[in-house]
């Protein structure tokens, strides 16, 4: 009867787990998959040429039209917002910020800084209920109705740009979603189509490395010889070239977003998961049925 | 053959009433009225604090979390976070580490203190998950990843969830029986006995994996940890410290316990406690020398020596010294002189190194360069305080109730589980 029991228990542990390490895997097929369909898709992108940006932050006052976004205290056309550094909000999604110039001192750089759409998001990655999604396109969307306000996407983005409502007592995460409706339908985002300078350009990610590698290789006097987002967090949809290092322009955080997408640095520790699904129990079945087979012999032998 | 379940036993009536829904109703409300004195020190002071923080979880439902927390857009995660769930959840960690060593390894010597462990863990749980639930934005949606309203399974988050929920529900089977002693329900109690087993291996299997997944949590805060907290192995680092933080929890709150409760403990088990504390002194010291090699190894692989002299690499030495160093001797020191005080003592140094090890990780060392460092609101403190003190409450309650700490006087702890082994008793008895 003993054994029937530890049969019975045996096989519904095993059972169960097996059930479970199946449901465990899928995490990690999920994460592959990602990577699959971000390798040989042909994502949409920005190229942020940052030696035509003049700083005018019409970017920033279309961004706010498009997206419904409150009315900002200093008006788009002041340009004392360019005497500290800023960072996007809840209330904009993109900002314009102004750099020294080390060549031309009297000619100081601008650079948008917004969400930078990587090929395989952190933010995505991380949330548990697909409230963010990486869309075929390339822009990473939000679905507000899924968001549970777990913020797991601001800890995991390596740029910081989602952004929380942290006053409202129904918060959203905020952040450029890359005008995904208009581009679904063929049009281009409301920022580079503001853009008077075209130092924003729309096309598709392919092409604009193409652009960019030839405006470096054609004036290479005028470039710093890198693309910022190619290959940063295992490259981003919105690429950047300029003047200086990126460093120089704001564009490194901490300069250790690496090259590596940020999804991998958590697939090995979920692929572990269904291994230990399946070993642990084993192993603790067995070492329990070991122990308590001994305990029992011990008995015996007591009431010898 | 059913020594537990004599024919009076399993036929009475129970003597509770609880055996209809209206008698169940009756005997669970007359068990919520207080027992004992209601004004204590105790009571007024950790009342006061509920209250306030009852209060002050009003406001932050009405106004956000701006209100009432320090959050901002570099630190998306503070100390409800870091310390009620990060910190929390590995203090929880003795309940598993004890099923293993009861039910798997059969120690039955620590068995007196299981039933404490395993619901303090179970309190722990639930009572994190309250506190997670202020922290959430949109705590109503909290369910979306249970129903599958799009599941995230690519989410480390997603993993810890889960068993965050199943574990809960394992634990409560664990401790379900003294429930069905409680409520006077033999048969309940013996079917629910009957999936300790199962519920113990399913659950060490799940706290191994959402212990270290709460350090995979971090692995996407890759360039926001200072390099001597980040490492690839935080996820064995976390596991490995729940260990050793679990078992100093078990061995701070059952020495609370013996005081506070000792009229509920027999003076057999009483006997024994000391040397129960050693064993899990030496339980806590091995896992302190994994986790102070992992550590070491980390650190040469990483070639931090640069980061050492720098401030953060001198808090950094503090949490080495005094939080891991420090214990393993004082623990070598206790077991070799047979010290239960110093045991006692250095337990909650150990416990004080893991609270610190935790907040490094999810708070000070987050984003140590920041040029707007995150300090806790005294509300966000106030708040974990008072779900602290919630917790207590709980815990006190039961166990003023529930044979928790003492034994069941019709429910004794069977010395032979399996009837077969009762057989052969019998046997042998009536050879004899």
């Amino acid at each position: 009867m003993t054994i029937t029991r530890r049969g019975f228990l045996k096989f519904a542990g095993l059972t169960g787990s097996a059930l479970l390490a199946a449901g465990a895997r899928a995490p990690a097929k999920a994460a592959t998959a990602a990577a699959g369909a971000a390798a040989d898709k042909e994502f949409f992108g920005m190229l942020v040429d940052t030696t035509k940006c003049i700083g005018c932050r019409s970017c920033e006052e279309a961004c706010n039209a498009r997206n419904r976004l409150p009315e900002p205290k200093e008006s788009f056309s002041t340009d004392s917002v360019f005497e500290r550094q800023r960072d996007t909000t809840p209330e904009a999604f993109t900002v314009v910020n102004r750099f020294p110039n080390e060549k031309e001192p009297d000619k100081p750089v601008f650079v948008r800084k917004e969400c930078n759409h990587c090929n395989q998001p952190a933010c995505a990655t991380a949330c548990l209920v697909k409230a963010l999604e990486k869309t075929p396109e390339g822009p990473v969307i939000y679905n507000k109705d899924r968001c549970m306000g777990c913020r797991y996407c601001m800890l995991s983005c390596p740029f910081d740009a989602p952004k929380y409502q942290y006053n409202s007592p129904s918060p959203y995460v905020m952040k450029c979603v890359f005008c995904h409706d208009r581009i679904v339908k063929g049009e281009q985002p409301a920022c580079s189509e503001a853009c008077p300078e075209g130092a924003s350009l729309f096309g598709k990610r392919r092409d604009l490395i193409e652009i960019a590698r030839e405006r470096i290789y054609k004036e290479p006097g005028k470039y710093y010889p890198h693309i910022y987002g190619e290959h940063e967090a295992g490259g981003t949809e919105w690429l950047f070239i300029g003047s200086a290092a990126p460093e120089k322009l704001g564009l490194r955080d901490r300069e250790n977003v690496g090259t590596s997408s940020y999804p991998e640095k958590t697939a090995g520790f979920l692929y572990a998961v269904p291994h230990i699904f399946i070993l642990w129990p084993t192993f603790l079945f067995g070492l329990s049925y070991l122990t308590s087979q001994k305990n029992g012999k011990e008995n015996e032998h007591g009431e010898e | 053959m059913e020594r537990n379940n004599t024919i009076p036993l399993h036929a009475a009536k129970s003597p509770t009433g609880a055996d209809t829904l209206k008698g169940f109703l009756r005997f669970v409300l007359s068990e919520l009225k207080p027992k004992g004195k209601i004004i204590t020190p105790f009571n007024v002071i950790s009342g006061i604090i509920i209250a306030v923080g009852l209060a002050l979880i009003v406001i932050r439902f009405a106004f956000g979390l701006a209100s009432v927390t320090n959050l901002s857009q570099e630190y998306p995660w503070g100390i409800w976070i870091g310390f009620d769930v990060v910190t929390g959840v590995a203090f929880a960690g003795g309940a598993y580490t004890l099923c293993f060593v009861v039910h798997i390894l059969n120690f039955k010597k620590y068995e007196p203190i299981l039933k404490a462990t395993v619901l303090n863990g179970f309190l722990a749980y639930c009572f994190y998950a309250g506190a997670l639930l202020l922290d959430l934005g949109r705590p109503w949606n909290v369910v979306n990843p249970i129903i599958g309203n799009a599941f995230g399974y690519s989410s480390v988050l997603f993993l810890v969830a889960w068993h965050f929920l199943l574990y809960t529900v394992c634990q409560f089977v664990e401790v379900f029986p003294a429930v069905a002693e409680w409520l006077y329900w033999p048969k309940v109690r013996k079917y629910a006995k009957l999936c300790t087993t199962g519920a113990v291996i399913f659950g060490i299997t799940l706290s191994t994996l959402h212990q270290s997944g709460l350090g995979a949590l971090f692995l996407m805060a890759s360039n926001k940890i200072h390099p001597l907290w980040y490492s690839g192995n935080i996820p064995i680092l976390f596991f490995v410290s729940s260990v050793f933080a679990g078992l100093s929890m078990v061995i701070a709150e059952s020495t609370i316990s013996h005081r506070v409760f000792r009229d509920q403990i027999d003076p057999h088990h009483h006997a024994s406690f000391d040397d129960i504390l050693i064993g899990l002194a030496k339980g806590a010291l091995g896992a302190l020398f994994a986790y102070f090699f992992l550590k070491v190894i980390d650190f040469v692989h990483g070639h931090q020596w640069t980061q050492l002299n720098t401030p953060m690499g001198y808090w950094w030495m503090v949490e080495m010294i005094g939080g891991i160093i420090i214990p393993i001797v004082l623990f070598t020191y206790a077991i070799l002189k047979n010290n239960r005080k110093l045991v006692q003592v250095t337990a909650v140094i150990t416990a004080l190194g893991v609270i610190l090890n935790r907040l490094n990780i999810s708070v000070i060392a987050f984003k140590w360069y920041a040029a707007n460092r995150y300090y806790p609101s005294w509300m966000e403190i106030w708040v974990t305080a008072a779900v602290i003190c919630m917790e207590i409450w709980a815990f006190r309650w039961i166990v003023g109730r529930m044979p928790i700490l003492r034994e069941h006087p019709d429910f004794p702890e069977e010395e032979h589980a399996h009837p077969e082994e009762a057989e052969v008793v019998k046997w042998k008895a009536s050879a004899m």
